[in-house]
Order: C-alpha cells, then structure tokens, then sequence
C-alpha cells in the first residue's frame, strides 16, 4: 500500500483519456514568449562575438543553438503537456512539463470567473479563463490557450452551472 | 452629535439616520498618538541636546503631537458617520475624499468588539463587522460606547435570526445550549500557561538595544569584569569565593536569565488570555479575552474550515494541547482563530465537536507516505557529501576523501524520520492529516469544506509513482505530500463526490445544529452569483 513503484504518473489510466487539448494558435504564443526571453541572450551573444575575445562563433553557436531549442522544440512539448476537462460538474486542467500539475475545482466552488488577454494572446484570438475559489492555496486556477469564443462559452457553462444552484 | 447611550424604544425611528462615533473617541486617539510619538521626541531631544533643554523638548514635541492629534482626531471625528439601516451599514467617512461603505447584514459573518486600556478607561470599544472576504473587506467603528456596540452586534444577530425564518418558515430551531461554557482558563491555568510560554524575549529585546546604544551609555556593557565588580560592591564576597567566583557568577546570571524568562512568559500569557473565555452562542462560538485589551470575538460555527490541534515537545509530555479553528477570519497576530489554547484533549474534543469535527479516534486507518519518496530526497541528500568527497580524492588530502561520507548514515537516518512523521487519512466526512513525531500537529477537514484538489508532481515523483496532494481550504494549508499516485486519484475522487453530493442548500446553513452532518456547500459566506466576468 505504499509504494507502488512502477513509475505511474497523473497521465495514465483512465483519467487521460478525456483532457482536451488547448488551441492550436496556443503554441504560437508560447514560441512568441519564448522568443522574447531568449532575444537578450542572443544579442549579448552577437555583442561579445563582435569583441572578437574567442573564436568566430563560440559564443554566437550555443546560443543560437540553445534559443532555436527553445523557440522550436519546448513550445511544442509544453502545449502537449497541457490540457483541460470541462465535466459536467468540475473543471480539471492540467499542466506543467518537468512538475506537472493537475488541479479540479468543481463549479459548487466556483467564486467567481474572469476571462482575461493579453496583448500577444489577443493577436491570436487566444484568452486564459481564470476560476476563482475561496481557498488559500489555488485560490485561483488559470487555463491560459484556450480560443476567445472557447473561453466565454466555458464561462457561461459555469456560470449557469452555479445560477441553477441557488433557490 | 452623539447618540444616546442605550436607548432601546426610540432606536427603531432613529434607524438609518447617520450617527457620529463618541467623541471621547478623539481623546482616546490623541493619547495613544502621544505614544508614538515618545520614541521620535527623545531622540529629538538628544540630537538637539547643545541647543535645547531636555525635558522641556520631550514635554514640549509631546504636546505638539497631542495638538495635532487632537485637532485631527476631530476632524476626522466631524467627517465619519455610520448609520443603522434596515438592510445594511453605512460608513462614510474621509474629509477630502469621501468614501461610504455599505455591508449588508447577510454578508456579515463576525462581530468582533475589542477594547484596548485607553478605551477602556474611558469605556468605549471598536467594533468591527467580518464580511467572511478573509479581512480585506472589513468594517470598523471605533470606540463606540460598549453598550452600543453590543447593541450593534445584537442587531445584526437578530436581523440574521429573522432572515432564517424567512426563508425556512416553520423550520423549528433546534434546542441548542446557549451560554454554554466551552472552555475557560481559571488563574491557575493561566499560571501554568505562562510558565509553559518561558519566553527570553525581554533578552533579545535588551540584547538588541545595547548593541545599538551602547555608544551611549557611560560605560562598556560587554565588559565581564565590571559586572563582576558591580555585584561585588564593597563586601567583595564575589572574590572571596576564590576559584568558584566565576561560577557563582554564571550561575547567578543563569538563574536571573531563568526567573525573567519565566515573568515574561507569565505576563505575556496574562495579558493576552485573561479571563479566556469560549462560549457557545445560538450560532456559534463567543471568545473573550485580554487583560488591558479586551477582545470578544463571535464567530458562527459553519464558517469554521477546519480544525487544527498543535503542541510543543515539553507540553506534549504534560498533555496540554492548542485547538485553533481555520477560516478566512483573521486573529489579531495569526491567521487562525485560537479556541483553547492550553488544554487537555479530553477538553478539546467536545469544542471541536460543537463545530462539527471529529477528532482522530483509534480506529482511523493512517496511511503512511510512499518510501520511495524519502528514498529519493535520500538519494538527492547523500550528493552534496559524495560531491564533496570525489573532489577531495584530487586534492592533497586525499586520505580525508571518506570522511564526508560519514555524514551518509544520517542523511538516511533523517530520512527514515522524515517517513515516520508525517500521516494521513479519510473517513466518511472528514480528512485528517499529522505532522511531526514528538509534537505531532493534527489537522482535520471537513470533505465537504474543501475547495479544490490539486495533485502535484515533479520529475523523480512521477518516476517514483508519488504525489503530493494539495487540498484547497478557505483560510489554511493541507496538503499532504508523497503519497502514492493511485491513493491521491482515489482521496481526490472521494471528496471531489462528497462536494458534489452537496451543493443544493444556502451557504450560511443558519439553521444546522452543530454535530450534524454538513449538508451545504462550502460555508465561506460568499455569496455565489458573484460570478462577474470581463468580456
């Protein structure tokens, strides 16, 4: 009883089957994000290149290496790690791709709702729904890469969910 | 300009007409400006000492700042009204930028009035209205008259009663004790608490203050010899003792370090739980307590969250124990409501049944966290020494390679503890959990309480097949950690069933008698339609 042992993780059994994948356009935004963290290194890559200190391309090369990775490959890594389930009481969203993480908050919890974007997400027609609760640890859980008219509709779901609740 | 003193036939007309608060209350705020302002006023006079006398400045900067507080206190006492409506309280207050703040009696959970010495004296108290939105939102009317103030809290009491019935006619209130005394601390208690606090406090304190000031004083106070001489005086009986001076001398200063240690405990706990007092009320528990401050507290039992017991390793041993309530209420220096705080857990267990908790009996299957974790921070823990004996194999002192490895043995000792300490388990209604060996801190849940579930894991978790559990509660913190993933699956579908078993009924379940099964939702005092988005 404890410890099993075998390497489970949150995604195996039946719990899997149902995550929704977030939208397509989310990967582009996370390539966006990704190019803005990585563009200081690059030029401060350029720059020390220019001082001529090493050879031609020791510094520019990893770097340049290291931020096509980044650029590349992880967006696409970290928007399949991520998911959601909208069920017909609850809401369970997944994510993380070292430290993964896999809240539910059922809707009878629900506090309030916002549907926010910023200014990259809103190029893509993206929005990050964030569900309020009144605990102290997840008093907010965001789902960010959701579509904008995915979002309002999730929004709604919940929202007559709880209206019907009361007396 | 001031309302009467406890004037019940003519309140009824007078509601919603705005009052002002008691002017002895400008008073009251102009004294305890003057303590402030002690502090500012001498250093001001030692900085100005070539140019000024001294008394005379600090007299002279403490009227001054009794002036102004006077002359603000009563301004500010002109600009602030509150009125008693039918729905609602209103405050307005604010000279150049107004603000009013009305709250609705349904969404007042606690009435809490507290009276600080000053006000005491003068016989006024500040009554604040807990909203259940964890402090943030909270409304304040200081030093009202305390008949006032407890007129206030009745009325809110009564409005509450009579919403009840209004939306559940004919539903019978069920017999509650009222009155009841759930826990009191008598002196001896008291006592006993306080030699339990031992407290170097007044130590650090002086400590601290010579280190800053010890420029100052006219002489050096790290010097051990001057002392010496100091306690001599002139019988020198100190240095007649020969050999056995300076031990005399560490011994006597030990013993002083105990007694004052031993009295500031002792006042301390006096003059935070004199006269503690738990009651029970028709809706849920009254707390009094203080010595110079006195604060009464009510709280209504469904807006409690969560119990939590703690203890300390020399207590444990005598079998005192602390019960704490957990919920979006603020106590005056932590978060968590302090119920009972020095007692047996004979006496415990009935308070946290009145709230609706059971504690954990005998026949609680515990479940230990997964090995395999502790395996892991094991492992992770043994790297820093083998790190450290690799590279001392490339060093000249190669022959000390193993001796870092020494330190093996107890990473994985420590470890072993880790495993042993922490618990937790689930029965029908409730989730417990327990930390630490020696003193060991129980929390208890309510499934039907909590918020959200979280299931967390990093990288050798989900190789190792653990999780940590993270369970959302209003006001506190449960999570357990390494437990094995099929058991957190399973712990998270129980109460994620047991909350959606229960949604249908109002938040503030007035009408449940305390014990019974928690039929409502969360209990938080939020009102659920709330739900305001941005589109």
């Amino acid at each position: 009883m404890d410890d099993t042992g075998q390497g489970a993780s949150i995604d195996e059994a039946d719990e899997e089957q149902a995550l929704t994948p977030l939208a397509p356009n989310h990967v582009k935004l996370l390539r966006a994000q990704a190019a803005i963290v990585t563009a200081p290194f690059v030029i401060g890559s350029l720059v020390l290149e220019a001082a001529d200190l090493l050879p031609t391309g020791a510094f520019a090369v990893p770097v340049l290496v290291a931020a096509a990775w980044a650029i590349l490959r992880v967006p696409l890594r970290r928007h399949a790690a991520r998911g959601y389930d909208l069920g017909a009481d609850r809401l369970r969203v997944v994510r993380g791709l070292w430290f993964r993480s896999d809240t539910v908050v059922p809707f009878g919890r629900v506090q309030h709702i916002d549907v926010t974007q910023g200014p990259l997400e809103r190029a893509w027609g993206l929005a990050t729904l964030v569900v309020h609760t009144a605990g102290t640890h997840n008093a907010s859980v965001s789902l960010p890469g959701l579509a904008q008219g995915d979002a309002a509709a999730m929004r709604e779901t919940i929202r007559t969910h709880i209206r019907r609740e009361m007396p | 300009m001031s309302e009467p003193e406890g004037d019940g036939q003519d309140q009824g007309q007078e509601a919603g007409r705005p009052r002002r608060t008691a002017p002895l209350g400008i008073l009251v705020g102009a004294l305890s400006d003057i303590r402030k302002a002690v502090l500012p006023a001498i250093a001001g006079a030692y900085g100005l000492r070539d140019e000024f006398a001294g008394i005379g400045f600090i007299a002279g900067i403490a009227a001054l700042a009794v002036l102004f507080g006077l002359v603000g206190g009563a301004v500010r006492w002109l600009r602030t009204t509150y009125a008693v409506g039918a729905e609602d309280i209103r405050l307005e207050t604010g000279l150049l930028s107004r603000s009013a703040r009305s709250v609705p009696y349904e969404r007042i959970q606690d009435v809490s009035i507290e009276e600080p010495v000053l006000a005491r004296v003068f016989g006024l108290s500040k009554v604040t209205f807990d909203t259940g939105a964890g402090g943030k939102d909270e409304l304040a009317l200081a030093w009202l008259p305390l008949a006032e103030g407890e007129r206030l809290r009745e009325l809110v009491r009564e409005w509450k009663d009579e919403d009840a019935h209004r939306t559940a006619p004919g539903a019978a209130s069920p017999a509650e004790p009222t009155g009841e005394v759930l826990f009191a601390m008598p002196p001896r208690r008291l006592a006993l608490f306080g030699l339990f606090e031992f407290s170097l406090a007044a130590f650090a304190v002086a400590a601290g203050a010579a280190q800053q000031f010890d420029g100052f004083l006219p002489f050096d106070i790290w010097d051990w010899e001057g002392w010496q001489a100091r306690l001599d005086g002139g019988g020198h009986w100190l240095a007649a003792l020969g050999p056995f001076a300076q031990a005399a001398a560490v011994s006597l200063a030990l013993a002083i370090l105990v007694v004052v240690g031993f009295a500031t405990g002792l006042a301390r706990t006096a003059l935070r739980d004199w006269g503690f007092e738990l009651t029970r009320t028709p809706k849920g528990f009254r707390r009094r307590r203080g010595l110079l401050t006195r604060t009464d507290v009510v709280m209504p039992a469904h807006r409690v969250q969560a119990v939590e017991v703690r203890t300390r390793l020399l207590r444990r041993l005598f079998g005192w124990h602390e019960l704490r309530f957990v919920s979006l209420a603020q106590d005056a220096d932590s978060g968590s409501h302090t119920v009972a705080p020095f007692a047996r857990m004979t006496e415990i267990a009935p308070i946290a049944a009145a709230a609706g908790f059971a504690l954990p009996g005998p026949e609680i299957e515990w479940h230990r966290p997964a090995r395999r974790a502790f395996v892991d921070a094991a492992v992770l823990g043994s790297l820093a020494p083998v790190m450290a004996a690799v590279a001392l194999l490339f060093t000249p002192l190669a022959l000390a390679a193993p001796l870092p490895l020494l330190a093996l043995p107890f990473v994985a000792l420590g470890q072993v503890l880790n495993w042993r300490r922490a618990r937790h388990a689930l029965d029908a209604r409730q989730v417990y959990g327990r930390h630490g060996w020696l003193a060991p801190r129980i929390d208890v849940a309510s499934r039907v309480k909590l918020q959200s579930v979280e299931i967390t894991q990093g990288p050798l978790a989900r190789r190792g097949g653990y999780a940590t559990l993270h369970l959302g509660l209003a006001g506190g913190k449960l999570s357990f950690a390494a437990v094995p993933i099929e058991e957190a699956r399973r712990i998270r579908a129980a109460v994620l069933d047991s909350i959606a078993g229960c949604d249908f009924s109002r938040l503030s379940s007035a009408d449940r008698p305390a014990g019974q099964p928690i039929p409502d939702g969360d209990g938080t005092g939020h009102r659920r339609t709330s739900t305001a988005g941005r589109s």
